[in-house]
């Protein structure tokens, strides 16, 4: 399972990788958000958690299409699942080094980006913390929407439409907790919820994932 | 005790029965060859053999983690180096050693290009060393000579034979003659499943759920 892990890590830095994309992307969301919307200190605080959220969530979704189809295509996919490593544990490592790769990057640059969109400076921590909770389920959960649609050309659409209503869930509680956040009330109630959700794909998502896998590999 | 041991193994492609009433057995030291016109199911039956899908009739027995498989696809990232391709897949099999695969496939020179440089028949012979690694006794191979040339070819009857003599087994479908007289031949054209057969099971909804 190291070695799978490595593996991904080691395809992710390289040349055609994709490390980097979703938060190149995060960025851009991030900086034209103001010229959108117009420069009002006020108004950009307001909508800065509910902006920053979706600006992660749809950086996590761009690069999940990714997360099995290079593997089917080449045939790794094939000789992953006969090899001695079970698939659910597969499907939980590759999920971790897609939130590697692109969560977490994603959690560190966000106080960052926050500055961009005058994130007030109390709701910074709970930025922070929601997302280092909140990622781990976009990953999970997107890893069962790439397992779906794992055999599908271009299947990233219907990947998307898959896994948008199940990071509703996530977005709500994660969005919530650093608007509580911001306003000095307390976030403990959000960032629980988030953290149940997310520990709950971390049970269930490995035994769904690898099971729509192992259909689609027929 | 055989390695492998099939018995009338039926296989279904995308609903419709390929080949029906297969029965062989593996032992120690023996390849089998799978011959046969395309599209007859020789992919099919490897593949279900393999554990990659279930057999519509029929049973497999094999010792547990007794098969390595090896398919049209090579399974190789194109930007890892040779080196970097053949100790993950030593690593996901338990193992360590790599340096006699890349000898007897004649990879030596190649350790440290990308695999995305090399060509159709290095990539071949990537893949084959790829069997060598996993350490597994059973080799399903499907179609395991296409873009090797000549040399190639004979270097592979030598690792198969090599194989064969450490008490390995062998299951291959290939077209060409391989240079392995000692190999038995199962030609599948005889066991096509009938179209009657076809009729009486009719791809349903749930087979992608059985």
């Amino acid at each position: 399972m190291i070695a799978l892990l490595m593996r991904d890590l080691r395809l992710a830095t390289r040349a055609g990788g994709g490390f980097g994309l979703g938060l190149a992307f995060f960025l851009i969301v991030c900086t034209l958000v103001p010229f959108g919307v117009g420069p009002q200190a006020e108004m950009l605080s307001r909508i800065a958690p509910g902006i920053l959220w979706i600006g992660a969530l749809l950086a996590c979704l761009l690069s999940l299409d990714r997360l099995f189809a290079l593997d089917f295509e080449d045939g790794s996919l094939d000789l992953l699942a006969t090899a001695p490593l079970p698939l659910e544990g597969g499907v939980a490592v590759k999920a971790a080094a897609h939130w590697i790769a692109t969560g977490l990057p994603l959690v560190v640059a966000a106080p960052l980006f926050g500055m961009l969109l005058h994130l007030p400076s109390q709701a910074v921590p709970y930025l922070l913390i929601s997302l280092l909770i909140g990622t781990p389920a976009l990953s999970m959960l997107g890893a069962f929407g790439a397992a779906i649609t794992v055999g599908l050309r271009r299947g990233g659409l219907l990947l998307s439409l898959l896994v948008l209503p199940l990071y509703v869930p996530t977005l709500l509680f994660g969005a919530e907790a650093v608007r509580r956040g911001a306003a000095g009330m307390d976030a403990i109630t959000p960032l629980v919820f988030q953290a149940a959700i997310t520990l709950l794909t971390l049970a269930l998502i490995p035994f769904a994932a690898a099971a729509a896998l192992r259909i689609n590999l027929r | 005790m055989s390695l492998l041991a099939v018995h009338d193994l039926a296989v279904a492609r995308g609903g419709m029965r390929t080949v029906e009433g297969v029965s062989f057995a593996l032992d120690a030291g023996q390849a089998l060859i799978l011959r046969g016109p395309n599209g007859i199911g020789k992919t099919t039956l490897l593949r279900t053999v393999a554990g990659l899908q279930p057999a519509v009739s029929g049973r497999i027995e094999a010792a547990p983690d007794a098969i390595a498989y090896a398919a049209h696809a090579d399974g190789l990232k194109t930007a890892l180096t040779v080196t970097e391709n053949l100790r993950f897949w030593a690593q996901v099999f338990g193992r360590t050693e790599i340096t006699p695969a890349i000898e007897a496939m004649n990879l030596r020179d190649l350790t440290q290009r990308p695999a995305g440089t090399l060509s159709a028949g290095q990539k071949r012979r990537l893949g084959l060393a790829r069997l060598l690694v996993t350490g597994r006794p059973v080799w399903v191979l499907d179609e395991p000579t296409v873009s090797l040339d000549a040399d190639s070819v004979a270097l592979f009857a030598t690792v198969v034979r090599a194989h064969l003599g450490q008490g390995g087994a062998a299951l291959m479908a290939t077209h060409i003659d391989l240079g392995l007289p000692e190999a038995e031949v199962l030609d599948l054209t005889p066991l096509r499943a009938s179209t009657a057969s076809k009729d009486v099971k009719p791809a349903g909804f749930n087979e992608a759920f059985a």
